[in-house]
């Protein structure tokens, strides 16, 4: 009965709040909802109203070589970056949970710095690196520039993981008799299977979409983002509409896979959340 | 539990990646700062504070400092504006449809920011989607040309960009709040605003505070935005260390842009860090 009044009680104000949250889910989703749009639209990317629909923009698209080059390379960046983000995400992550050593606190918060560090003054970094060591940029040099800005969301996602690990278990490995190694592979990594994937698939998207750091480090090789900006630069038309389409297709895709894996998770926090505990709290 | 070499095996390979390709570079962008450019382009290490000088003495450059912070701050309160009601309906009078309006929230963040700053570029433009359907309704008769190439459209489109980022935290920080704590405030007969300002919101700043952070960081930094929509007068300081590192050529003065920048960014972190830890109540 207390709750009940108290539930109204809240809910007085709420058609305010209603409206409110309509107008900003509105503002959110206007620019996407005019993307797809305009993809159809038979003359520019502008104009109101829009007339003409066609699929002419896709047919475009599908006939576009540079693009889907850019689209290829863009794709052999993300996976080499996610395996590097992992590689030394997950030991980071194992690292900051479980081992004491000097320089923990500074070890940490440079992991985490890419997160919320401007992409700039990482990619500029980087490249003064390359450049004092002679280093001819290409998609090798992207690589290693998103592989290491997303160690950062690898060690948040298997950081959070972790907390929630029952130690128990690897405590009877051990005692049974398996080696650190063992237990490694057999206890610890196959409990940590979901946020691996999730760090993966986050990896894999934000590293598609990464432009900040790559335009920077990039060296005769487009990836997509860069392809598109190019493009930009150059005088638009609907087809750019019709590539933003079909990614944010794939991100949809992407994202769907991921909550599916949240959910099976269960009680997982949602990444954002960790990511900035991670940074903002005390993970150490 | 773990041993000695179980830690070593765990922290050794991540430490020497990134001492390699994140504390040198960062160490690295300071070394340049110091340097300067010769007459035949290239650089010499030699080491003074003549960038530093440069800095503080031509306004162009805290001019450009001042006015993206200024940006930034536009973008970070508008962001909480929209962020924090719409975090607060959700967490507390959204009911069963909570997930699924999160959810809803969270796809933008997955869009690629250069696609949803075209997007804002195709809606703003003269012959763009809004002026001319303002001059297809007879609201104008010619296009609004503020809106697009100017402070207001890097504004807009980065607190597009950046309000999911700001309603996150906050989002997490009112759902954390003790659920007993809102009904006792009722019961011992608080209106529902006094609950709000006396209870909720004074919970909620860790999240407001991480959101803020977030959003003025990290449209503080940004480039791509200004150099798509911003035109002239929407010039942002990383535009400068942009050109700095292409046309015009001064790495050195670039990196000292740079290595400031990261410190400001460094200092904000702390600094919010501190802000977090005093107003949390855990």
């Amino acid at each position: 009965m207390e709750l009940l009044v108290s539930e109204t009680r809240i809910a007085l104000g709420s058609r305010w709040l209603l409206l409110h949250a309509l107008a900003v889910f509105a503002f959110l989703y206007l620019p996407i909802a005019v993307l797809i749009l305009y993809s159809f639209n038979g003359e520019g990317v502008g104009g109101f109203p829009p007339h003409r629909l066609t699929l002419d923009w896709y047919r475009t698209l599908f006939a576009d070589g540079p693009i889907w080059d850019s689209v290829l390379n863009s794709l052999q960046v993300a996976i080499a970056a996610m395996a590097i983000a992992l590689i030394f995400g997950v030991p980071a992550a194992l690292a900051l949970e479980r081992a004491q050593f000097p320089g923990k606190a500074l070890f940490r918060r440079l992991v985490l710095l890419p997160l919320i560090l401007p992409g700039i003054i990482t990619g500029l970094s980087l490249l003064m690196l390359f450049n004092v060591t002679a280093t001819k940029l290409s998609l090798l040099t992207i690589v290693l520039g998103h592989g290491t800005a997303l160690i950062s969301v690898a060690t948040t996602e298997v950081f959070a993981g972790l907390q929630k690990l029952d130690r128990a278990q690897e405590e009877a490995s051990l005692d049974l008799g398996a080696n650190y190694w063992q237990t490694f592979w057999r206890i610890t990594l196959p409990n940590l299977k979901l946020p691996i994937i999730g760090a993966a698939l986050l990896i894999f998207t934000l590293s598609m979409d990464e432009i900040a750091v790559s335009f920077f480090l990039i060296g005769r090789d487009n990836t997509l983002p860069l392809e598109i900006w190019g493009r930009l630069r150059r005088g638009i038309t609907p087809e750019i509409n019709a590539v933003s389409t079909v990614i944010f297709v794939f991100s949809l895709i992407a994202i769907v896979l991921w909550y599916r894996l949240r959910v099976r998770a269960e009680g997982g926090a949602d990444a954002g959340a960790e990511i900035v505990q991670a940074i903002e709290g005390d993970a150490a | 539990m773990f041993s000695r070499a179980y830690k070593a095996a765990v922290t050794l390979p991540p430490l020497v990646w990134v001492t390699v390709f994140l504390l040198m570079p960062y160490l690295l962008m300071f070394c340049y700062s110091f340097w300067s450019v010769s007459e035949s382009q290239t650089i010499v290490h030699s080491w003074n504070l003549a960038n530093y000088g440069e800095l503080l003495r031509v306004d162009v450059y805290w001019q450009t400092l001042l006015r993206s912070m200024w940006i930034a701050a536009r973008v970070t309160v508008f962001s909480l504006l929209l962020g924090y009601p719409l975090a607060y309906f959700l967490s507390f009078s959204a009911g069963r449809k909570k997930d699924l309006l999160y959810q809803l929230v969270i796809i933008p963040l997955w869009v690629s920011y250069l696609v949803r700053a075209y997007a804002w570029k195709t809606i703003l433009g003269s012959d763009g989607v809004l002026n001319t359907l303002l001059q297809y309704v007879h609201l104008t008769k010619h296009p609004l040309e503020f809106l697009l190439y100017s402070p207001f459209a890097v504004v807009l489109t980065l607190t597009h960009i950046y309000t999911p980022f700001a309603f996150l935290p906050i989002y997490a920080a009112l759902e954390h709040i003790p659920r007993n704590l809102v009904e006792a405030s009722h019961d011992l007969g608080a209106t529902p605003g006094q609950t709000f300002w006396k209870v909720i919101l004074p919970l909620s700043i860790p999240g407001v505070v991480a959101g803020a952070t977030f959003a003025f960081v990290l449209s503080l930094g940004d480039f791509l935005a200004p150099l798509l929509l911003g035109g002239p007068s929407g010039i942002m300081i990383s535009n400068i260390v942009v050109s700095l590192f292409g046309a015009a050529y001064n790495w050195p003065l670039g990196a000292a842009i740079s290595f400031c920048m990261l410190l400001l960014v460094v200092s904000l972190l702390v600094f919010s860090e501190r802000l977090e830890k005093k107003w949390s109540f855990s």
